[in-house]
């Protein structure tokens, strides 16, 4: 496998610029004549598809949900960086790009995460300019509010649900192509493999979830932006039906996949509260800006929140990150509120929880006031918890939340597959071992807005418009008669045990072992168990219904196929990381006082895994090279 | 808890569907509303038989995929709740539970609990955007929107489309979620341009869609989850008219 990440000459901040110059275009008369097909539609596949469309191509756009406009994007609450200094507090392209670097804890490439911070500033004009409403101060002008891992405030916000209005300044633009019949929008359809033609994506195999018709779509290039993997570990606090499928079926026709191991847990979650859940929720990082995180300090301490007196209570993130205090990066405060529930401090039943604590806040600024800043949020904990967030304290705990690996992609954001190109929480590439918090919405809709239009063009020019053949409909073929005979293996089987119950216990086995700690026997315990369980799944799997109509348990089933599979990947590369780095903590691997090792002479490269059929898979490497920040222990003290 | 459930099944769109009555048993009041019904799956298809199907996805109550009458309201009985953040305390134990589809001429059953939306989308599609290409755009703070209006423009543009306004209107009219939109991009500077034209292509494509005409009931405003205030039908109706008299 051949890993050329293209990372375009001169000096970083004129990369984007020449590169853009030296790209191939395509010419508007020439543009209609290709087709693209881009799965997914959340930010970056509604931003890439209803952008690819404006410019001219044809463009076909998939998502499993009923309407483009439920991509779990929307979810997304606290905000979107970007690198205006609209306060002018000292913020700068530069210094978004180091922040994330640093945060990311130096397992990023220095080019894509430069492009992504030059990028941020149109994004929000671009959104504007769609009519998100993002809050706006007394005189009409953007505001801002901080987030973790920064000391500037950068980030725009729409109230705690950002995520919606930018997902539905996407949408409306992807609409607005729709209706001019310039997109093709397949709803409620699900893609099941790839179609290579001499080792190019030239097509896609999908099932319509409604009708259970498999459908082969060709085209001249295929977009994945289908999001991340976080439910392998079954709880997390993406959507229900997220699923790694179209990323590992891509992986298995030969697309590498880069570090599967990152994946970033949230510290601010509700906490799990009993054995029938089915996802967990995110209480946005914003509520850090405001809340002080603590726990009792002494063990078995069974007073209620309010009655524990100051000198009795550890507000740990404060006492041990000094200038970050309670916006101490994600990876950090996770493992933080991990270590004090080890150490018996948690609080609630289940003693898995912290408080996240808003009394200070309520009586320097008011109720009103913080009602104004995060009401949606307080609802929301209230009709999950039952428990009143302006009298005592929230109750958190970490929750898997967002995945840095991904598809590997080169700086054109192509895959190891020619033609193929990921986009978005798909992809690997800006956020090294751990995301602060509102990037994710910045590099969705940089990818899809600003990037792809460019770069697919270089793709484009160098091949002729696609013309339907003889060994085309053959590979087309193959691929579905496969989709289409595991579909009646999952059907045949009738076992006794549901997709949903596999899917929990895989869960389990990934939180244990590959979750917030990892040790190498426990990974390779995991790689003893995944497996057994995958067999038990093959034997044992009961799905009701039939193929030819809607069938929700047939679909998971697929899913959970594919999770237990690709959770073995994830230990692999966890075990073969012999170091700690952002979201990425093992136990072997760390300082005195707990801080996470880094091993930059060994490990400063991205992973990147090769699937060989019947056989363990490849790890290759891609060095990554720091020309523009040294490389130094990441301090938030 | 225990609960006797009564669901709405139909195979297919014309089949003519039926409730078929479950005994559910160790219902946890923590549990929501979704979880309880993944829990009656489960022992549904334990039995070896079809599950319920129902749409679901961020169980956050902000994509707007989940539905269901419950008791004969949509999203059942807490106020501004969808039914993913509905949680079974808010039911007795020992209780009747009736879980329905949205019902509506425009939203066709296509299986159990499941109906096709499409007529939402027809309508953002017809004119529920602003006409602006990506590139080279006014630099964001370039125009003043007070405060004020962009709360306004917020707190119209938090619907999530889930369309238990339409499910909740005698006529089935999609008029709530259609003014939430016109009235989001019509508070705000950008929206001005195409405000008439916007109103009255919604309109068109809602009335095309199979919805109903608005009769002021207010029944969309009382079900829905965000709270949208129906005062955007009155200025949606202005809108329209001045489009209609030119």
């Amino acid at each position: 496998m051949e890993l050329n990440a293209k990372i375009p000459d001169g000096p970083l901040e004129k990369k984007w610029s020449n590169h853009k110059f030296n790209t191939k275009l395509v010419s508007p008369a020439n543009k209609r004549k290709y087709k693209v097909l881009v799965v997914g539609s959340g930010l970056a596949g509604a931003s890439a598809a209803a952008t690819l469309s404006e410019l001219g191509y044809q463009v076909s756009c998939f998502c499993f949900q009923d309407s483009p406009r439920r991509a779990h994007s929307i979810a997304a609450q606290g905000g979107i960086n970007a690198a205006k200094n609209y306060q002018g507090d000292g913020d700068s392209v530069f210094r978004l790009f180091y922040d994330t670097i640093k945060g990311g804890d130096f397992r990023s490439r220095e080019a894509n995460v430069y492009r992504l911070s030059e990028t941020s500033v149109n994004i929000i004009d671009q959104a504007v300019a769609q009519g998100v409403p993002f809050a706006r101060d007394y005189g009409g002008l953007l505001a801002n509010r901080s987030f973790g891992g920064a000391q500037v405030s950068r980030t725009f916000y729409a109230r705690g649900q950002t995520g919606q209005q930018l997902l539905l300044g996407a949408y409306s633009a992807l609409a607005k192509q729709v209706g001019q019949k310039a997109v093709k929008m397949f709803t409620h359809t699900e893609m099941l493999d790839l179609i290579l033609l001499d080792g190019h994506a030239k097509g896609i195999i999908t099932r319509n979830l409604i009708t259970g018709t498999i459908d082969c779509h060709y085209a001249d290039s295929v977009i994945l932006a289908t999001g991340g993997y976080g439910n392998t570990f079954f709880l997390s606090t993406n959507a229900v039906g997220s699923n790694v499928t179209a990323s590992f079926r891509a992986y298995k026709k030969g697309a590498g996949f880069a570090n599967p191991c990152y994946t970033q847990i949230h510290p601010t979650c509700i906490p799990v509260s009993g054995h029938f859940q089915s996802k967990l929720t995110l209480m946005s990082e914003s509520l850090r800006n405001d809340g002080r995180v603590w726990v009792p300090a002494q063990k078995k301490d069974k007073r209620s929140p309010q009655n524990i007196p100051n000198t009795d209570r550890d507000y740990y993130l404060e006492r041990k990150y000094p200038s970050f205090g309670n916006l101490a990066p994600r990876d950090i405060a996770s493992r933080s509120a991990k270590e004090a529930c080890d150490k018996g401090l948690g609080v609630g039943e289940t003693g898995l929880g912290v408080y996240l604590d808003f009394a200070d806040a309520i009586k320097r600024l008011g109720q009103k006031t913080i009602k104004e800043r995060y009401g949606n949020l307080f609802d929301m904990y209230q009709r999950i918890t039952d428990e009143n967030p302006y009298e005592v304290p929230m109750r958190i705990y970490p929750a898997v939340h967002y995945t840095m690996g991904g598809l590997w992609v080169d700086y054109n954001l192509e895959s190891t597959v020619p033609g193929l190109f990921v986009l978005g929480e798909a992809n690997f590439s800006d956020h090294g071992a751990n995301r602060l918090g509102a990037s994710a919405l910045m590099q969705g809709l940089a990818d899809g807005y600003f990037v792809i239009p460019y770069t697919l063009g270089g793709y484009l020019a160098g091949q002729k418009p696609l013309e339907k053949s003889k060994a085309l409909e053959q590979e087309a073929k193959g691929a579905q008669e496969n989709v289409e005979e595991k579909i009646s293996k999952f059907l045949n089987i009738k076992g006794k045990k549901s997709p949903l119950a596999f899917h929990k216990e895989l869960g389990t086995i990934m939180w244990e072992y590959c979750g917030m700690a990892r040790t190498k026997e426990g990974l390779k315990e995991a790689l003893k168990k995944i497996p057994e369980l995958r067999d038990e799944f093959w034997e044992n799997l009961n799905v009701t219904g039939d193929a030819g109509s809607l069938n929700q348990q047939l679909e998971k089933a697929g899913r959970v196929a594919d999770f237990l599979e690709f959770s073995e990947l994830m230990c692999r590369d966890a075990l073969e990381r012999e170091e700690s780095c952002g979201g990425h903590f093992r136990e072997e691997y760390q300082t005195e006082d707990g801080e996470a090792k880094r091993n930059d002479e060994d490990f400063a490269h991205v992973a990147v895994w090769e699937h060989k059929e019947g056989k363990s898979p490849l790890r290759h490497k891609e060095e990554l090279k720091f020309e523009n920040v040294s490389l130094t222990t990441r301090s938030y003290k | 808890m225990k609960l006797t459930l009564h669901v709405w099944r139909q195979e297919t769109k014309n089949d003519p569907g039926e409730f078929k009555t479950y005994e559910l048993d160790h219902v946890s009041p923590d549990m929501s509303f979704l979880e309880m019904l993944d829990l009656l799956n489960e022992e549904i298809v334990s039995r070896g038989e079809v599950a319920v199907a129902f749409e679901h996805d961020c169980r956050e109550g902000i994509c707007g995929a989940c539905s269901l009458v419950i008791n004969g309201v949509p999203h059942g009985p807490e106020k501004a709740t969808t039914t993913c953040q509905l949680h079974m305390r808010s039911f007795k134990d020992g209780e009747h539970v009736y879980i329905e589809p949205w019902r509506a001429k425009a939203f066709p059953v296509i299986k159990d609990l499941v109906v096709n939306r499409k007529g939402l989308d027809k309508i953002i599609e017809a004119g529920g955007f602003i006409s602006v290409n990506t590139g080279p755009v006014p630099d964001a703070n370039n125009q003043l929107i007070s405060k004020e209006d962009a709360d306004k423009a917020m707190d119209a543009a938090a619907c999530i489309g889930c369309g238990a306004c339409v499910a909740a209107c005698k006529n089935g009219s999609a008029l709530l979620f259609l003014s939430a939109k016109a009235v989001h991009l019509a508070h705000l500077p950008q929206g001005q341009i195409e405000k008439k034209k916007r109103a009255k292509a919604m309109v068109e494509a809602m009335d095309e869609a199979g919805f109903g005409h608005c009769t002021n009931t207010l029944e969309c405003e009382a079900v829905c989850p965000k709270e949208i205030s129906a005062d955007s039908i009155a200025q949606l109706n202005l809108e329209f008219l001045k489009a209609s008299l030119g």
